[in-house]
């Protein structure tokens, strides 16, 4: 709604400026004891229909920085990190100037949506300063929209349907099968929804049909209709944010059976759409359940801070920040430059799974092992969080890591000088 | 497309509007009588599903189903008593600019209460199942849904038309200087169109927690296509109103049916658009003379 948007920006200017004068005015000690400080700087959705999975970042980021200091800070010194609330693209970029310009931040960790990445990492790229992206999917961000000082932590489309996918063939139901598929309409759902056609192809596999799904309906009742009468193989999900939750309620509701699987996919949302409603197999980059002795430890750490388990975007976070003051620890400096320079000569890292991660040199994305989770029938569900099972690690431990990723014919990258 | 399926498509999307009927009908009530465009509407409405979850462990959705639209409601007097009241008589900037800062006020709160994420809550076991006649699908919880929205309606409309309530009401909608120099206080009228109208919009948060995620901006969510249906069935118009809600729905559900799904959003302004095109004062809009 334009008048809303219209009525918060001044609103919001007001505030802000508020606030500038009495930092400004009452507290000069504090202005000189930043300059110790190392700056970290943090975008991502906090409200609309992303703000759900932007709540769990902010929490990672919070652990992630609490550790980093208790650790010893980065070079001694401690580290601080700014949280806003990207909100769109074009905030987002108004966010990410400001502070790199006036908050002097050494990076910006974040992000959920797709566009909001873009946006920032135009300035990540102007400003030469690190931008790692810990939410955003599109295969785009990584083909011909890369960007030298844009990492990706979270996974890209991809992964996510190639991870998956492989579940789905085991189960058989790809080669000569049907799907329908409903696909959220924007820069991640298109993205996504261009991977899966191409899986689909390559595997002998056909859509029923596709729709696609404007990002506010909150009524699936007419697709419902529609998936019924075509009556599909598989029902893929290319939605996001609250909507996953509405669908599967929805998809319960009418009673329908077929077999549902999708290729995004948050554990906060099934946990929010509760057991029994639940089902399908999803993947994801990380979940609560895994056994490595670093996730069990984040996992204990966080539950002991928020009394909740963390979903698969706060490991996104939390990853990103321990990975960049490792980094700098190592390096003794924390220049982006030599950061970029660093990791792309294929830096290992530990990424809380069995095997460590790096970033791939020619389009800055992390590799490391998925997962693929299927819904626990209602009756074999004991609590709120446990509701699923996990696949091992997707790729096997005895495939490369970027066994699942675009190749470089498929997703071509060539990064700006 | 075969025509069985297209029809139940049509009764789809005609059901499907009645979700909206709820918060609009007290939408449009507020500002016919009051003046007041209530941007906050929607946030009672995510109240009533909160309430709702956090009640149904102790009495059961039975006992929340009464229980949180009458404590929205009650909550609507008390918002309507100390703000609206100051209100009434302002432009209608100033209203607008408190109902938003409610609005906002009421999402923060939710969100520093619950939490962003959706709460988790399901259809309870009594009511789920699915109505099926010959190839036709429908799920029973939607179908109970659908009569106590129509009963809504209808002890809406009754109380409206029929009564000596409603014929106040009426006459405060069209004139109410005239209302008063009859010796009729407007005031306590006020207070239980508040009531009214803002307790809807807490029974549309129960009824459709079950099938809608319950986050704290479902508020939002739904506030814009309910001021669309105000809009294209005009102002103080009740079956003005009604009419709306199920022509909206009824477009969105076509757009899916017919394969246009991403323009279904997008169809209802249009409709909105040439709607206020040719009758500017909306479907069956009337003529109030103190908003022209």
């Amino acid at each position: 709604m334009t008048v809303k948007d219209h009525l918060s920006r001044r609103g919001l200017l007001k505030g802000a400026a508020g606030t500038a004068l009495v930092a400004g005015l009452g507290m000069p000690a504090i202005v000189r004891a930043q300059s110790d400080v190392i700056r970290f700087g943090h975008l991502t959705p906090r409200t609309g229909f992303l703000g759900p999975l932007g709540e769990y970042a902010v929490m990672a980021a919070d652990l992630a920085v609490e550790e980093i200091n208790a650790a010893g800070g980065i070079l001694g010194r401690k580290v601080e990190i700014l949280k806003e609330d990207s909100v769109n693209p074009q905030t987002a970029s108004t966010k990410a100037e400001r502070m790199v310009e006036r908050d002097k931040v050494t990076c910006i960790v974040g992000e959920i949506s797709s566009a909001s990445c873009l946006t920032i990492a135009q300035v990540a790229q102007r400003t030469k300063t690190l931008f790692v992206n810990t939410g955003g999917n599109s295969d785009a961000l990584r083909g011909k929209d890369c960007k030298r000082f844009m990492f990706h932590v979270e996974s890209q489309n991809s992964m996510y349907v190639k991870s998956v996918g492989r579940s789905f063939m085991q189960e058989g139901l790809v080669k000569g099968k049907k799907w329908y598929s409903l696909t959220a309409d924007y820069a991640f759902g298109h993205d996504l929804l261009s991977v899966a056609k191409r899986f689909m192809e390559a595997n002998g596999g056909e859509f029923a049909g596709d729709d696609l799904v404007p990002t506010d309906a909150t009524d699936f009742s007419a697709y419902l209709i529609k998936i019924r009468s075509a009556s599909p193989d598989l029902v893929v999900l290319n939605l996001a944010g609250a909507q996953i939750t509405n669908f599967l309620k929805q998809y319960a509701e009418f009673g329908l059976t077929f077999p549902i699987g999708g290729f995004g996919f948050d554990t906060a949302l099934a946990w929010a759409a509760g057991k029994g409603n639940f089902v399908g197999t999803w993947p994801v980059v990380w979940h609560h359940l895994l056994e490595t002795p670093g996730s069990k430890a984040f996992t204990e750490g966080f539950v002991k801070k928020y009394g909740k388990p963390p979903e698969n975007q706060a490991w996104g976070d939390y990853i990103a920040l321990k990975i960049i003051a490792q980094s700098m620890n190592e390096l003794k400096s924390t220049e982006s430059l030599q950061l970029v320079e660093h990791w792309e000569k294929g830096a290992k890292f530990d990424v809380l799974k069995t095997r460590e991660g790096y970033f791939r040199d020619f389009d800055h994305q992390l590799m490391h092992e998925m997962y693929a989770v299927t819904a626990l029938p209602a009756d074999k569900v004991e609590n709120q969080w446990d509701i699923f099972t996990s696949s091992g690690p997707v790729p096997g431990p005895d495939e490369p890591l970027d066994a699942i990723a675009a190749t470089r014919e498929e997703n071509a990258c060539t990064f700006p000088a | 497309m075969t025509f069985t399926l297209f029809l139940q498509q049509v009764l789809n999307g005609l059901l499907d509007g009645v979700y909206y009927l709820l918060i609009a009908l007290g939408l449009s009530l507020i500002f016919s009588l009051g003046g007041i465009v209530n941007l906050a509407h929607g946030a009672f409405y995510a109240i009533g599903a909160y309430l709702t979850i956090v009640l149904s462990p102790y009495i059961g959705f039975g006992g929340s189903f009464v229980v949180s639209p009458v404590a929205v409601a009650l909550l609507g007097v008390l918002i309507e008593r100390v703000l609206f009241t100051r209100f009434y008589r302002t432009d209608p900037i100033y209203s607008l600019l408190l109902t938003f800062g409610l609005a906002m006020v009421a999402e923060q709160a939710l969100r520093m209460i619950f939490g962003a994420p959706p709460l988790s809550y399901s259809i309870p076991p009594a009511l789920r199942g699915q109505v099926f006649i010959g190839d036709f699908i429908y799920s029973y919880y939607r179908s109970m849904l659908l009569v106590v929205a129509v009963a809504c309606i209808a002890g809406l409309w009754f109380l409206l038309q029929k009564t000596a309530f409603g014929r106040v009401v009426r006459a405060g909608v069209q004139n109410p200087d005239m209302v008063g120099a009859l010796g009729i206080s407007l005031q306590p009228y006020m207070s239980a169109v508040a009531a009214l109208g803002i307790g809807l919009a807490g029974l549309a948060g129960v009824l459709l927690a079950p099938i809608y995620s319950v986050h704290p901006a479902m508020g939002a969510e739904i506030i814009t296509p309910a001021f669309v249906v105000v809009v294209i069935g005009g102002l103080g118009s009740f079956w003005g109103v009604v009419v709306a809600a199920v022509l909206v729905g009824l477009v969105k559900g076509l757009m899916v049916a017919v394969g246009y799904s991403a323009g279904s959003t997008a169809a209802i302004y249009l409709l909105m658009f040439l709607v206020l095109l040719f009758r500017p004062r909306g479907l069956f809009g009337e003529r109030i003379t103190r908003f022209e």
